[in-house]
């Protein structure tokens, strides 16, 4: 379950870097910039995820 | 749904959807926990000050939702992932003044004077907060719309299309956190039965 998101945040942080460095024909400002809506999404997505498995971990705990 | 087309914010004006429902929500579920914590000082029942912690908590997860979102928004439409607007300045004070809010609640070991005193501390919490985030930042001019002495949004950068999707969103964000902070607080009431077993 780390793994899966790590490897979601790495990819993330990678299309972040490669918007800094060029200005305009990059992927985070194509599409009328459509792709910061997809990452403003991801993240939201992502922080839920980790936030409910947090809950669940607590869960299992009194499970036990 | 159509959105209006505008210069420099192009499609991301549908952020608005996502950024700002969590900043709505944020304050909303902030109020439902300056309740339970005015509720704890009339009441003195634990189970509302429990209530209050765990809203807070949420809504302070709701808010590093809706800070790094609007970072992501700030780099790619003004440039950086924090300019000195005063509204950002005052999103980051009231984040700290809620950090400062858990610090002093575990930081007292007696639990009734620990109710007590962060019911207190909610209470200016909640006042601080919508003087940095609802106050400050209309008495200056800042990035957000809606600022600079004018309140609330525009018919400039929200129209009716967009209210249809917006406020339905905002409804359903503030029940998303609601019911998160009612997971968390009766996990927290089954730990607390386990504990007195």
């Amino acid at each position: 379950m780390k793994f899966i998101i790590t490897l979601l945040f790495s990819l993330f942080c990678s299309t972040i870097t490669m918007a800094q460095d060029v200005e305009m024909a990059d992927v985070m400002r194509s599409n009328g910039k459509i792709y910061v809506v997809v990452a403003v999404i991801a993240i939201i997505f992502t922080g839920l995820m980790i936030y409910l498995i947090r809950i669940d971990k607590k869960v299992q705990k009194l499970e036990e | 749904m159509p959105v209006p087309k505008l210069n420099i914010l192009n499609e991301t004006i549908r952020n608005l959807y996502f950024h700002v429902t969590m900043w709505f929500s944020m304050i909303i579920l902030m109020l439902m926990s300056l309740i339970q914590s005015i509720r704890y000082l009339s009441s003195f029942d634990k189970l509302r000050d429990l209530r209050a912690e765990t809203l807070a908590s949420t809504g302070m997860f709701i808010a590093s939702l809706g800070l790094t979102t609007g970072m992501v928004w700030a780099q790619f439409t003004w440039g950086t992932f924090w300019v000195n607007d005063p509204k950002l300045n005052g999103a980051a004070v009231t984040m700290l003044i809620y950090l400062a809010y858990f610090i002093l609640r575990n930081s007292i070991e007696n639990e009734d004077s620990r109710a007590r005193v962060s019911a207190i501390y909610n209470i200016l919490a909640f006042v601080m907060m919508i003087v940095f985030i609802g106050v400050l930042p209309r008495m200056t001019d800042s990035l957000h719309p809606g600022n600079g002495g004018n309140p609330g949004f525009g018919n400039y950068d929200l129209d009716s299309n967009m209210r249809m999707v917006f406020y339905p969103a905002v409804i359903g964000w503030i029940l998303i956190g609601s019911w998160i902070a009612q997971l968390r607080y009766r996990i927290k009431v089954l730990e607390i039965n386990k504990e007195n077993k």
